[in-house]
């Protein structure tokens, strides 16, 4: 049962720095929500205070609420650790860890919490997860190469795979495709219609038609003006966001028209 | 340009006067390192080499160059060793406080106060070792040796002046934390964050975050870290000599006046009533501490460079 | 995209990130009744602030981690115990230093005195002030000759490695020696200098100059090091655009690179000068001891601070009043004092120029 997630009135801060400012959406669960705007408006920022990623950089906190299934992720007594097993993330470039195997790679987040797996149970969430994330017929050969010996593109299959393996509820991604070719993207584009009949993802792209592909829904973030907060300006189904959006800034940065 | 620059007919330009002069001599000064070193290794020899082979009676007590130097090696082993299994610990730890636990504005006053451990000459800590640790530490021994005498490194008697090996070893210890603690503070802070973030995002704690990204990248530059503090604390001279006070042989019994001095602590304390016969066995035993500590850089080098060539695949 | 095995799924039950934890006192907590527990058996048998500091700290880490066990899970219980464990190596390695520190400022201050640093330890009556003057001269002179062999041929070297030598196998070999140099015990060093200056001169041969030459064994590689360091810091395009204008090389070096990296280079070899200057084992080999001031490096012995503090402190003589302190002890630390000084001194330096010419980026 994948979550959705309300975020009420959100201001995000380094230090003093004001980054992002009064966030209001909900994003439903078991569907693709992406979130686009120019360079610097806030988006990863947006997106890593989702699973408490973001409170990792030195002084950088939040205020405001973020609620998944009805629970408040910033209250008191939640356990940032648990937050992150229930909200997986996929990075900008794939970061597998260099020193270990494929299969090791895979089962990294398990065996954080079961200190001993069967052998035939880590296999089976190898595979499964391995072809849930579409890199299983690649790899299967070779389980226990370095997992840097990939390709990009499956480099962060590998990373979507990791992150599958733990069972998440939600999955963000940052620009999951910024650092491949095509058909590596296209191949994680297929990827991501098929993950999201079990999860709820979050993605943030630079890419127009990758939005307009994917997701179910959009959220356009921009500066009021250099040196602002970012803010949402909209946040719509894809479909009226591409085809008519409220917000002029809206259409404009869609069509290419910045300012 | 023309004018300046004769070409001759292979077409490459005639080097100008200044360039050979100034070119030669920075070769010079190279060469002079490369010659310097041949030269500590040859005059040690030709001073050295006389020392292996005296008549017994050279030897102190044992008779031969080998019987001679073994308790020595074995001091020398021992305070270190001592050292290291105090100091590894220790500065690792002190490196993730810096790196990864404290707030910046916490973690750059540790870096300096640690920093500053690294300056205080060895005899100020030779000096210090003795007239205030070692007489803090003798109780200490005195109550060990009465509630874990069945223990071999305790068994006693205990020294009543607390200075004995693990003395010695324990002020080592504290004078290679600075050279441990910088390097791995250094490879710590090094990890890509990109690792280290993958790991928080799986739900990783902190401590587990460290073994999963961390150390495997920083494995060789702690492993190394680990090798260039081993070779200061065999060379170190003046702290052993003055903390330990040595007699007798090999023996690991920690806490007596049994053991024996250290190689470079030996030489700092015997050369002065040495005859020139005598002073050639001190050499030679230089000379066997520099193929040691030889060994161990060349060991903690070799060790990077591998793993750079593994990390760079 | 047929996908044979069930794929991974989330779990289907409710899940809460609300994972047991300790309260946010706890360590606190921990913190305050660990040294009220220690207190007891200190108060009981009589044990020092010592003892029940480290009676404290060990049911401490003890106590937080069992109690984040029960509560929290053993996961929990790790990461408190090692965060525990990283703070006490800190605390831990913190005391010897202000113990040391404290204990150098204490027993060395009242020692120091005008007469302290300006006289020789040479007198020819027993009622004479004795002072550390020859020592200070000492130290300066050998430092001073050794810095002069050592800058020379170290920033040389660098040069050819950087400039001159890129590729070839003489490079790689002086790349190799220096790092063995790094190593290099300084009673080695010491031995090799005694070694030659006896064998060249005789047996009995003690001088300054010899010391000089152990101790630049020792710089020149930190010298090397730090160089070529900053050399590689100095961007091309400056060097092209010096070549561009039809500087050759061996000008573009001294006017244009060396100039660059000039603030990076003063700080290395003061950093050097920092690390020599509190060398002892060497000295003691070679440029033996002498209770008279001597300003010849050339000709004869000359004592050095760090040799005085450890000869006077072997061979303190004989406490005026019975149970007194030692004269030797005495001028030892105060010695020592004047040491740590110089060395923090140098080292401030260090920082200071390196801040200075630190690389000034954009305007
Ligand atoms: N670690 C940090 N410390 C301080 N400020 C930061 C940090 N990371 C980002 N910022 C600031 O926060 C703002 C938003 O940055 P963010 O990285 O979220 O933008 P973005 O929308 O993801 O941009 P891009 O599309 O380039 O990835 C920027 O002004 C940035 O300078
Ligand atoms: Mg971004």
């Amino acid at each position: 049962m994948a979550k959705s997630i309300t975020v009420d009135s959100l201001d995000i801060y380094y230090g003093d720095f004001l980054a992002v400012e009064g966030v209001t959406m909900t994003i439903k669960a078991r569907s693709v929500t992406a979130f686009i705007g120019p360079s610097g408006c806030g988006k990863s920022t947006f997106l890593r205070s989702l699973n408490r990623m973001h409170e990792v950089i030195p002084g950088a906190r939040v205020e405001g609420k973020v609620m998944v299934d009805g629970q408040s992720l910033y209250d008191a007594a939640v356990d940032p650790v648990a937050v992150r097993r229930q909200i997986g993330m996929v990075f900008q470039r794939p970061n597998p860890f260099p020193t270990m195997s494929i299969y090791d790679n895979v089962l990294a987040g398990n065996r954080l919490n079961a200190k001993k797996m069967k052998r035939a149970e880590a296999d089976d969430i190898v595979e499964r997860s391995l072809k849930g994330a579409n890199l299983w017929n690649e790899v299967k050969d070779r389980l226990n190469k370095p997992g840097m010996g990939l390709s990009g593109g499956q480099q962060q299959r590998l990373c979507i795979a990791r992150a599958i393996a733990v069972e998440p509820q939600v999955l963000l991604m940052d620009e999951p495709c910024s650092a491949l070719d095509p058909i590596s993207t296209s191949a994680i584009e297929d990827l991501i219609h098929e993950l999201k009949t079990e999860y709820t993802i979050v993605i943030v792209t630079h890419n127009m038609q990758q939005a307009a592909r994917v997701s179910d829904e959009t959220g356009f973030f921009n500066l009021k003006a250099a040196g602002q907060p970012g803010h949402l300006v909209e946040f719509n189904s894809t479909q009226k966001m591409f085809a008519n959006p409220d917000n002029e800034s809206t259409e404009a940065y869609i069509s290419g028209r910045f300012g | 340009m023309a004018t300046t620059v004769v070409a001759d007919d292979t077409g490459r330009a005639k080097p100008r006067l200044g360039d050979t002069i100034f070119s030669r001599l920075a070769l010079a000064a190279g060469i002079i390192i490369l010659v310097a070193l041949a030269g500590v290794f040859i005059f040690l020899t030709i001073e050295g080499a006389p020392g292996l082979v005296k008549p017994a009676s050279f030897y102190g007590s044992a008779s031969t160059f080998a019987g001679y130097v073994a308790p020595l090696l074995f001091g020398t082993v021992l305070a270190a060793i001592i050292a290291l299994v105090v100091a590894v610990p220790l500065s690792w730890g002190i490196a993730l406080v810096v790196s990864h636990y404290a707030p910046k504005r916490v973690a750059t006053p540790i870096a300096y106060v640690i920093d500053l451990l690294a300056a205080v000459p060895s005899v100020v800590f030779g000096l210090w070792g003795i007239t205030v640790l070692a007489p803090k530490l003798s109780p200490v021994y005195q109550w060990l040796e009465e509630h874990a005498g069945w223990v071999p490194f305790f068994a006693g008697p205990a020294s009543t002046t607390g200075r004995t090996i693990l003395t010695a070893g324990l002020v080592l210890a504290i004078m290679i934390i600075p050279i441990i603690t910088a390097i791995s503070r250094e490879v710590f802070s090094q990890t890509p964050r990109l690792h280290e973030e993958a790991a928080l995002a799986l739900g990783a704690t902190r401590w587990e975050m460290l073994r999963l990204a961390v150390f495997p990248y920083a494995r060789s530059g702690m492993v190394s870290a680990v090798m260039l503090g081993l070779g200061r604390a065999l060379g170190e001279t003046m702290a052993v000599a003055m903390v330990l006070s040595a007699g007798g042989g090999i023996s690991f019994n920690l806490i007596s006046n049994t053991n024996p001095a250290s190689i470079a602590s030996n030489i700092a304390s015997n050369y002065r009533e040495g005859t020139p016969g005598k002073i050639q066995v001190l050499i030679a035993t230089g000379l066997v501490l520099f193929l040691v500590t030889f060994l161990v850089n060349f060991a903690a080098r070799w060790v990077v460079t591998r793993n750079e060539r593994k990390l760079a695949r | 995209m047929s996908v044979t095995t069930a794929p991974v799924r989330p779990s289907a039950e409710s899940v809460s990130f609300t994972a047991a934890r300790l309260p946010r006192f706890a360590p606190a907590l921990v913190g305050v009744v660990a040294a009220a527990a220690a207190g007891l058996p200190v108060l009981l048998l009589g044990w020092g602030v010592v003892a029940w500091a480290i009676v404290a700290g060990l049911v401490f880490l003890v106590a937080l981690p069992l109690w984040a066990r029960v509560v929290e899970g053993s996961r929990g219980a790790t990461d408190r115990l090692v965060t525990g464990l990283v703070w006490a190596a800190c605390i831990v390695a913190i005391v010897p230093l202000v113990s040391l520190l404290y204990t150098v400022v204490d027993r060395g201050l009242p020692r120091i005195s005008s007469t302290f640093l300006t006289y020789s330890m040479y007198r020819t009556s027993l009622d004479q002030e004795v002072g550390i003057y020859h020592a200070l001269i000492g130290t300066l002179l050998i430092t001073l000759f050794a810095a002069l062999i050592s800058v020379p041929i170290g920033v040389m070297a660098a040069i050819y490695l950087i400039e001159y030598g890129k590729g070839k196998r003489l490079a790689r070999w002086i790349t190799f020696l220096v790092d063995v140099m790094t190593g290099i015990p300084s009673i080695v060093a010491g031995l090799f200098a005694f070694a030659l200056f006896i064998l060249l001169f005789g047996p009995s041969t003690r001088v300054g100059i010899g010391g000089s030459v152990a101790l630049s064994l020792l710089m020149i590689p930190i010298v090397v090091r730090s160089t070529e360091e900053m050399l590689r810091l100095v961007p091309s395009e400056l060097r092209e655009a010096a070549y561009a204008l039809g500087v050759p090389k061996w000008r573009t070096i001294v006017k244009v690179v060396l100039p660059t990296a000039l603030g990076g280079i003063v700080t290395g070899v003061t950093l050097s000068i920092a690390r020599v200057v509190g060398e002892t084992a060497p000295l003691l080999l070679i440029a033996g001891l002498t209770t008279r001031t001597n300003f010849n490096v050339f000709d004869g012995r000359m004592t050095t601070l760090p040799v005085l503090i450890y000869t006077q402190n072997a061979n303190p003589g004989i406490a005026e009043t019975a149970g007194g302190i030692r004269p030797g002890i005495e001028i030892a630390w105060g010695g020592a004092l004047v040491l740590i000084v110089i060395v923090m001194v140098l080292n401030l330096a260090a920082r200071i120029i390196g801040k200075i010419f630190a690389p000034k980026t954009g305007h």
